[in-house]
């Protein structure tokens, strides 16, 4: 979960994260009121959750009030990479002595966390990697021992910095460390994290959330679905709030299958054969004949569509509570689209039964299948 | 790790009483694995497909002598179910769980690892000695006990490919799921260590999927190190897109890291076999054999 600027900036001042002071607001009123009491001149930034936003037009300064308010008139409702701003985050303006990276993620290969640190700031880490890879201090944190404030002195000091803003930086680091741990963050990063004249403050914050943790953040739990605009397309969301775990694709090929490997590997194979897939949807182990008709149901009425095939290998999955899935939802749908069955394992027979009996093609192979289901949606698309 | 699991290994289910723990054991149970004992906190005393049920792992060592532990609890306690069973030294210890937070499998793994215990898992479909015993949720009908190991990160497709080798007329030895999430206990390197020292495993079939990029070290393993076994893989996820997650947690191509094709590419430089459709890679262990 990709929480906004604003969001995090909440999370880092209970961390005691410095950050600028600011506000998030929703109408060119709140933003004149908010710069008239801070009574200073101010960055504009729109709340979304994509990256890119300054090349994209979303930030602007502001020296008075009135400026602030012809901004946030400007700004408040333009679409930004397809997305409305709604929100938008006004805050001091800060004097700027260097702009530094500070990021706190999880290596898969290594098992650990790992605080990435450079001192230069301003673009992207996968940037910086590339520019000035010598710049990164990488940081491996053993995840018994945890980061101690020796391990945050030794990456501050590794940065450049000495005595008493050393020691402000490995304050900062400490902070940071402590938020991506307590808050289950998959990735939590300040960029650009601006030096100032006697210490650090977090311009920009970053911070997403493992959704496998939300139970521990319930608060978090109820803006999930609102956090995925953006980055879900209009049916991918529909699909959320149905509790499917699908992901739209531009072919014309409904895909159905059990398990994300072997849904993966049809949508491969329906490629291999020419065709292109116009979704995947996984249906996730044990699935019930409702929850089936419900797939198949998303997946036949997308106007894309012209066949379905569906691949079920069966172990707690079983082949006779999808074929009553699948009956159900065409008879409900009334769309007498094309549809091709792959099933094989628990209760096969009885699942080949129910479809032939409704005239509905089952095969054993996954590759025959594939390639009828190419034929059927009217041959190949490359 | 001397040994994975066989016949003789006796297991404690943790869990043993919700719908998921009650189902497979008793399938494991039919399949030959030895079930004796099984633990939900505050069912101890009671049976559950003629298994007594303790409130803990160390109340059941009072009375049984267990060598693994296989996990159903759900998510939010599956990280103190698996402290347990490190603490009463069971191995291995094999978590079904699905959904379990990176940073419980983080702590997870790192304590397992101080102990010298093996983690399968989380999210895994577990691992199975074929015709002997098997710790985990997948289909028996699909496997022939036979000499083809096989590690996969997924579920429906390790059986997809299982299935292929039991026709073709070959079976498997142990087979392993590591699990779909970006933080699990084993790795393909571990696994290919154990295989190289298997006397029962003559092949290995690898099954991989996009994210992260442990296939391509499972490939820089085989040809620095030099694995000696013949090796067939086949990677899922040629037609995925960027940025989304596959149904696993941890299958999401980011930037340009953890493509199909990156593996694909780094899994022949090894000279492993690439099958572009799954069958293909019980063909080719055929041809080998």
């Amino acid at each position: 979960m990709k929480l906004l600027e604003y969001e995090a900036k909440e999370y880092f001042k209970k961390y005691g994260i410095p950050t600028p002071e600011g506000r998030m607001v929703e109408s060119p009123e709140e933003a004149r009121e908010y710069v008239e009491s801070l009574g200073k001149p101010v960055v504009i930034k729109v709340q979304l959750p994509v990256g890119g936003r300054g090349k994209a037009g979303g930030v602007k300064f502001a020296d008075s009030p009135e400026e602030a308010t012809i901004v946030a008139k400007q700004l408040l409702g333009i679409p930004i990479k397809g997305l409305k701003v709604e929100k938008l985050y006004v805050e001091e303006k800060v004097d700027i002595v260097n702009e530094i990276y500070l990021g706190v993620t999880i290596d898969r290969n290594r098992k650990q966390h790992v605080v990435l640190a450079s001192s230069e700031g301003g673009m992207d880490i996968e940037e910086i990697a590339a520019k000035t890879p010598d710049k990164i201090v990488r940081f491996y944190v053993d995840p018994v021992i945890g980061l101690k404030s020796y391990h945050a002195n030794f990456i501050a000091s590794k940065l450049g910095y000495r005595a008493g803003m050393m020691r402000k930086f490995a304050t900062f680091i400490a902070s940071l460390f402590s938020l991506a741990v307590e808050m289950d963050a998959e990735l939590t990063e300040i960029n650009p994290l601006v030096e100032v004249k006697d210490g650090f403050l977090a311009a920009d914050a970053r911070l997403n959330v493992d959704n496998n943790a939300l139970f521990r953040h319930k608060e978090l739990e109820e803006r999930l679905l609102d956090s995925y605009k953006g980055e879900l397309t209009e049916r991918e969301m529909e699909a959320r709030s149905k509790d499917l775990t699908y992901i739209e694709l531009d072919g014309n090929i409904g895909i159905i299958g059990n398990g994300a490997g072997l849904t993966m590997a049809t949508l491969d194979t329906v490629m291999l054969h020419g065709g292109k897939a116009a979704n995947f949807l996984d249906l996730g182990g044990g699935a019930t004949p409702e929850r089936i008709g419900k797939a198949v149901e998303f997946v036949l009425s997308d106007e894309r569509t012209k066949a379905l095939f569906v691949n079920v290998l069966g172990g707690i999955t079983r082949c006779d509570y999808t074929a009553e899935g699948i009956i159900e939802a065409r008879k409900k749908l009334g769309i007498n689209k094309p549809i091709v069955v792959r099933m094989m394992g628990t209760k096969e027979a009885e699942g080949k039964a129910i479809l032939e009996k409704n005239g509905i093609e089952t095969l054993d192979s996954m590759e025959e299948a594939a390639e009828q289901a190419v034929k059927l949606a009217g041959g190949k698309q490359q | 790790m001397t040994r994975f699991i066989d016949k003789n290994t006796r297991v404690i289910v943790q869990g043993i009483t919700g719908d998921q723990g009650l189902f497979h054991t008793r399938l494991m149970k039919n399949y030959g694995t030895r079930i004796v004992a099984g633990v939900t906190p505050g069912k101890g005393g009671q049976k559950a497909e003629g298994v007594p049920i303790y409130d803990t792992i160390r109340e059941a060592q009072e009375i049984h002598s267990i060598d693994a532990s296989i996990i159903f609890v759900p998510a939010p306690f599956a990280l103190d179910a698996a402290l347990e069973a490190i603490e009463a030294e069971l191995d291995p210890v094999v978590v079904i769980t699905e959904g379990v937070p990176v940073r419980d499998s983080i702590e997870l793994v790192a304590r397992a690892k101080n102990r010298g215990t093996t983690i399968v898992g989380p999210n895994t479909p577990g691992v199975i000695k074929a015709g002997e015993s098997k710790m985990g949720i997948m289909p028996a009908q699909v496997f022939k006990q036979g000499k083809v190991g096989i590690i996969s990160r997924s579920g429906t497709l390790f059986y997809e490919i299982a299935a292929h080798i039991t026709r073709v007329g070959l079976g498997q030895s142990t087979c392993i799921g590591l699990g779909g999430d970006p933080v699990v206990g084993l790795d393909y390197i571990d696994m290919l260590k154990w295989f190289q020292e298997d006397p029962e495993t003559d092949a290995v079939a690898l099954i991989g999927e996009i994210g992260g990029d442990a296939e391509e070290r499972a490939a820089q393993f085989i040809k620095e190190e030099g694995f000696t076994k013949p090796v067939a893989a086949y990677i899922a996820g040629r037609a995925a897109i960027p940025g989304k997650r596959m149904g696993h947690a941890g299958a999401i191509i980011q930037g340009s890291t953890g493509t199909a094709q990156s593996k694909m590419d780094a899994l022949k430089k090894a000279g492993v076999f690439v099958g572009e459709l799954p069958g293909q890679v019980a063909q080719s262990l055929r041809e080998v054999l």
